[in-house]
């Protein structure tokens, strides 16, 4: 018969270890299922934009925020679950930040969701080592020369979230709208937002 | 902060993929992938470095093997660790794994486009 089903060769694979590690009783499908959404529709970059906007409005927490950045980030309800440590680096008038992954693109999944393709690439992996400004460049992002780029490679064990400048002229908005200016990319450091 | 990392220089790096915000997950297997591992590692069966390492050697290696590596290739290498690493802790065994995996192309080879694929009670 020609209409039969096919699985490419990945699909067979992965469906062979899911049933093997379900007959073991090692995985099942709720607990999966369940992992599933929480990456796919409850973590994502606002968690780490609330985080950011919660920074900009009050200082003590931004204090706490750089200190202690695990300890400050569960306790808006965004548990890092890998053990690994966050670590907030905070972008002043002079000194920019920009995070990478050289080896495996461990990234802060409680609070920015799951990494965008291109901060997987090798490309970026390499370039952003060795060329951060031309890495900012192609981000369309100028970086004033008095300005020091710092590159922060991440491991299992320690992940960093960029504290990005609050843009000026921000002064009357609410907590909720200062969060609607925060970029994914700003808290990578790949985006320099408006107006900071 | 990292020092200086040996390899090409950035003009002999390919460009940079630029995607907007695409789905979290292409394909259904790149998540059922994801899932297991985190699934696995929360039960204690390895620790998140021990992931970590494997997973790069797994990149590294595939670049080795002409992997241009831009991103979209990042699950393969995934599951790949995950294979490694599931057998090396005696969870699954490799001889276990291609064994299944044939029973499931027959599964799909018996079913009819359109159908859910069945893996028989034999198998």
């Amino acid at each position: 018969m020609t209409d039969h089903s096919h699985l490419s060769d990945t699909e067979l694979r992965v469906r062979a270890l899911e049933s093997l590690l379900t007959d073991k009783g090692l995985v099942d499908t709720a607990a999966l299922d369940a992992i599933v959404d929480i990456y796919e529709n409850k973590v994502g970059p606002r968690n780490g934009a609330r985080v950011v906007a919660r920074a900009w409005v009050d200082e003590e927490f931004k204090q706490w925020l750089l200190a202690d950045g695990t300890a400050a980030i569960d306790s808006l309800g965004y548990t890092s679950t890998q053990g690994a440590d966050i670590v907030v680096l905070e972008n002043t008038v002079s000194v920019h930040n920009l995070t990478v992954c050289t080896l495996c693109s461990c990234y802060p999944w409680a609070v920015l969701g799951l990494p965008p393709t291109w901060y997987k690439s090798f490309p970026y992996r390499a370039r952003a080592v060795k060329d951060p400004r031309g890495v900012l460049a192609e981000f369309d992002q100028k970086v004033p020369e008095d300005v020091e780029v710092r590159v922060w490679d991440s491991t299992a064990e320690v992940r960093y979230l960029v504290l990005p400048q609050r843009p000026a002229g921000t002064e009357g908005l609410s907590e909720d709208e200062l969060a609607d200016l925060v970029t994914r990319n700003s808290m990578i450091g790949t985006d320099r937002l408006a107006g900071s | 902060m990292t020092s200086e990392a040996k390899g090409p220089t950035p003009a002999e790096l390919p460009s940079m993929p630029r995607d907007e915000d695409g789905p979290v997950f292409r394909e259904p297997w790149e998540a059922q992938a994801f899932a297991m591992t985190l699934w696995l590692h929360e039960q204690g069966h390895f620790t998140w470095p021990e992931w970590a390492e494997r997973l790069s050697l797994e990149i590294t290696a595939a670049q080795g093997d002409g992997d241009p590596d831009l991103g979209d290739t990042y699950y393969l290498h995934w599951l790949k660790a995950l294979e490694g690493l599931v057998a090396e802790k005696g969870l699954v065994t490799t001889k276990a794994l291609g064994e299944r995996k044939d029973a499931w192309d027959r599964a799909a080879h018996a079913t009819p486009h359109g159908q859910p694929i069945v893996l028989p009670p034999d198998a």
